[in-house]
């Protein structure tokens, strides 16, 4: 009787803190590790090391879907649901926008914005799949806290390409 | 001294309080996340599947996580055009299908389109008061929110909503 007591109230505990974890990690905070060079030299800027970058994501931007130029995001992957990506954003809605690798200047649709990788050379961007409905992006990166030597606050970058507002 | 224990008292009950309203938060956004939630779909834009003032539906999300929404099903996607809104309309194709559709309010001939990968082509039931994939164009899976699968109001038309 004894552990099926014990074994009752150790699920009870099992599940509570699981529901919590979940709720605050989808609604406040969570940590997720990046993979790959596309962001580097922001995040994993050795491409050879072991150890990848952990990164904070907060999610109170999705409340109002406010962005800023510069934000580095995580967004699911417009050609596949089940791979979350990370980038910064260049350029937001309704904007002018001269993209970098042909030059050519477009129009941000409403509710889309324009996002790349920090290393132009190895990224899979908006420059292959085009503007991202701002309805994918899952979050904004705002620190590094992992490794302990890169701990540190994201910079925001400025961007360049964008034109005046017709 | 036995107000410092009434003070104790009632802070531990405060505690314990504040600790199962949290508790119960925490259950239904698991519910209304990740199993289902009621939304409050209106419009014109699904007659006559859906009423023109409002029905009260209810959304699994679980299809949509495992890859399991196919032709013909309704669904809650976040709008491409505006992330704050919620739109209620049905898959009419996959990735790698072509559609033919025609846009009453522009033009009278039909264009065709291929949907790319990763994408699917939304569509209301009312092709004329329906604002979806022929404006906007296909939307990415990742936006699918849900499938709605039961009505729950008005109470004479309470049943399965199927494809």
């Amino acid at each position: 009787m004894g552990t099926i007591n014990s074994l009752w109230n150790f699920t009870k505990k099992f599940v509570t803190i699981g529901l919590i974890t979940v709720t605050v990690s989808d609604r406040y905070v969570t940590v997720v590790p990046v993979r790959g060079g596309s962001m580097s030299p922001t995040f994993n800027p050795k491409t050879d090391s072991f150890t990848d970058d952990y990164v904070l994501v907060e999610r109170f931007c999705l409340q109002k879907y406010k962005f800023s130029h510069g934000d580095v995001v995580i967004f699911r992957s417009p050609l596949n649901y089940k791979e979350t990506h990370i980038k910064r954003i260049l350029a937001l809605p309704n904007e002018w926008f001269v993209t970098r690798h042909n030059n050519d200047v477009l129009k941000i649709p409403e509710g889309h914005c324009w996002v790349e990788g920090d290393n132009a050379a190895s990224s899979m961007d908006s420059k292959s799949y085009g503007s991202v409905p701002l309805g994918l992006v899952r979050g904004r990166v705002t620190h590094v806290v992992w490794p302990p030597h890169r701990i540190g606050a994201v910079k925001n970058t400025k961007t360049e390409g964008l034109l005046p507002s017709l | 001294m036995t107000f410092m224990n009434n003070i104790r008292s009632a802070t531990k009950e405060a505690l314990d309080r504040t600790a199962i309203i949290a508790k119960f938060l925490c259950c239904l956004h698991f519910t209304a996340n990740y199993l289902c939630s009621p939304t409050h779909a209106y419009g014109p834009s699904m007659l006559p599947t859906l009423n023109i003032a409002g029905d009260v539906v209810l959304v699994e999300h679980i299809s949509p996580r495992i890859g399991k929404i196919g032709h013909g099903d309704l669904v809650l996607v976040r709008s491409p055009l505006n992330p704050n809104r919620n739109l209620t309309k049905r898959v009419v194709a996959m990735e790698g299908d072509t559609v033919t559709f025609f846009d009453a309010s522009h033009s009278d001939s039909s264009r065709t389109a291929v949907v790319p990968k990763g994408h699917v082509w939304i569509q209301g039931d009312n092709i004329y008061a329906s604002r979806d994939s022929r404006h906007f164009g296909p939307v990415p899976y990742g936006l699918i929110k849900g499938k709605v699968f039961l009505r729950v109001w008005p109470p004479s038309s309470f049943g399965l909503l199927d494809n």
